[in-house]
């Protein structure tokens, strides 16, 4: 069972980590997961990211199929992973000890 | 040399009648402080509890918990669709009426009345009590005077207040006064597609205000949330207000933008250039329905304008961006050295997968500054509670600060 549109079968891999419906699971798994593996995912859906905006821009949000639902949450993810890629080399923002900021509500989709 | 020109007395600070003489921050580290402002600041200043579009319906209510006035207070859309504020206690033997598993947690819903958990005493969205368990037992039992306790509520622009007072001094319009009400007409109730996100800081909750009021610190704490050609551009040039401005409790700042769209892409991450989104909002500006914003939105007329942050006494900031979005920032104090702080995010709602994700992107870059800034706190906290200083030298960026204690200090000792 494929999780995503078929157009984006190459990103299926990366489906079953990071199509997460909240922002809570997508950080928990982001501090979760070691760099290189996010690296790679970033790596894999940055170069389909405008393509993917151009696909999902002709779903009205609240009607989107469930393969497109997910594809949202995809990018979602690639937002939440280039900080640890682009700025911080580590998936926790640096010198930030045990502080935390917890997002207890969020638009959906 | 100054970018932007300062007032003619040569700075901001002295500009406000504040004095410019190092600042003891005994006011964060002290517990006999931190009791007289439970009852000198919170018990009688105008406190933000939320907005109107969390209350939807008749019915709707939200329970907030002010652990610092010792309140748990519930806001209630009434039938007449006028919002109410309740202490949140039960007439008949003080047990806590609203609350959901756990009693100390802050809960919302739609309810026809509201019943306690302990006797089945009733009461209705109006705080009428309209039942009581077996009333025959009871001794002249008179409901009509058992109804729930009210709080004085009012409503600005969609902000709810409430004031824990008996007898508040002022009402809430004199209260924000001219530099707030002069907001009046932003579109606040259009942007309704909400994060919202909370934390408890080891710090007391002035400090995070502090950090906050001032933007000195953006480009050497935030250094690495940017490119090193930007970052150590923003280092060299060093962070300067073009406008400040204080009215009576509350505080401006308003700072300059940044064209990112037209910068060089080794100045933006590229995930900014992805989603066209970052720190300062999404790129392409939202269309917000408003011909001619409001007089008290970038009041100096800042070119190119960053945001405004109001910072409104004691413990609320509304801070709006010009790219058309806005965050609130509330600051709630547990302890002389701790406080929950609840950031919320405000944008107009999305209306495609493009636009959601520039949100998601200005939302997330939000939360990695927020946590940066929190973690200072703790450290800051700690090193004020050894007393080995106790004078701060303060520059004419960080005027807000010294705004923000010299007021609370005038209502901790006001008879």
């Amino acid at each position: 069972m494929s999780l995503l549109p078929t157009e984006f079968a190459e990103l299926e891999p990366y489906a079953s980590t990071w199509c997460l419906a909240t922002e809570p699971e997508r950080y928990a798994t982001r501090l979760a997961t070691p760099i290189r593996e996010m690296i790679e995912f970033y790596d894999a859906i940055t170069p389909r990211a405008e393509e993917a905006l151009t696909y999902l821009d002709q779903f009205d949000l609240d009607k989107m199929p469930d393969e497109a639902t997910n594809l949202l949450h995809l990018l979602y993810s690639m937002v939440m992973v280039s900080f640890p890629v682009e700025a911080w080399g580590q998936p926790k923002v640096p010198d930030t000890g045990s502080a935390t900021f917890d997002c207890f509500v969020e638009p959906r989709p | 040399m100054s970018r932007f020109p300062k007032p003619a007395e040569g700075s901001w600070t002295e500009h406000f009648q504040l004095d410019t003489l190092p600042m003891s921050y005994e006011d964060s580290i002290s517990p006999d402080y931190y009791e007289r402002e439970r009852t000198q600041v919170f018990k009688r200043a105008w406190l933000n509890v939320g907005r109107v579009e969390q209350l939807p319906r008749v019915g709707s209510y939200i329970t907030k918990e002010i652990a610092t006035a010792r309140a748990s207070v519930i806001i209630v859309r009434d039938k007449d669709d006028t919002i109410r504020a309740f202490h949140n206690i039960c007439r008949h033997r003080g047990n806590k009426l609203v609350w959901n598993d756990d009693p100390t947690a802050e809960t919302s819903g739609t309810t026809r009345q509201f019943a306690c958990k302990y006797h089945g005493w009733r009461y209705g969205i109006d705080g009428a009590c309209t039942f009581v368990q077996q009333e025959s037992e009871f001794f002249d039992l008179d409901k009509a005077q058992f109804g729930l306790v009210p709080v004085h509520c009012d409503v600005w622009s969609g902000f709810i207040f409430i004031n824990l007072d008996r007898e508040p001094q002022q009402g809430l319009h004199e209260f924000l006064g001219p530099m707030i009400t002069n907001l009046d007409g932003y579109p606040f109730d259009k942007m309704t597609s909400r994060f919202a996100y909370r934390t408890e800081i080891k710090a007391n909750w002035k400090l995070f205000i502090d950090a906050f009021a001032e933007f000195y610190h953006a480009p050497i704490l935030h250094a690495k949330q940017s490119p090193e050609k930007y970052s150590s551009a923003a280092a060299q040039a060093g962070f300067e207000a073009p406008h400040y401005r204080i009215d009576g409790l509350h505080r401006l700042v308003s700072t300059s933008g940044v064209r990112f769209w037209e910068l060089d892409s080794e100045m933006v991450k590229p995930m900014e250039t992805i989603t066209r989104s970052g720190l300062f909002g999404p790129w392409d500006k939202p269309d917000l329905g408003v011909e001619k914003m409001p007089p008290g939105l970038n009041p100096a007329g800042c070119d190119p304008w960053g945001l405004d942050s109001f910072q409104l006494f004691p413990n609320f900031v509304i801070l709006i961006w010009s790219q058309g979005w806005y965050l609130t920032y509330h600051y709630w104090p547990t302890s002389y050295n701790s406080h929950i702080f609840e950031g919320n995010v405000y944008f107009i709602p999305p209306t495609n997968a493009r636009e959601r994700v520039a949100q998601e992107m200005a939302a997330v870059t939000f939360k990695e500054f927020a946590l940066q800034d929190a973690n200072t706190l703790e450290a800051t906290q700690m090193s004020l509670e050894s007393r080995v200083i106790d004078r701060f030298p303060l520059n004419d960026q960080e005027v807000l600060c010294r705004h923000l204690h010299q007021v609370v200090a005038e209502w901790v000792e006001q008879s």
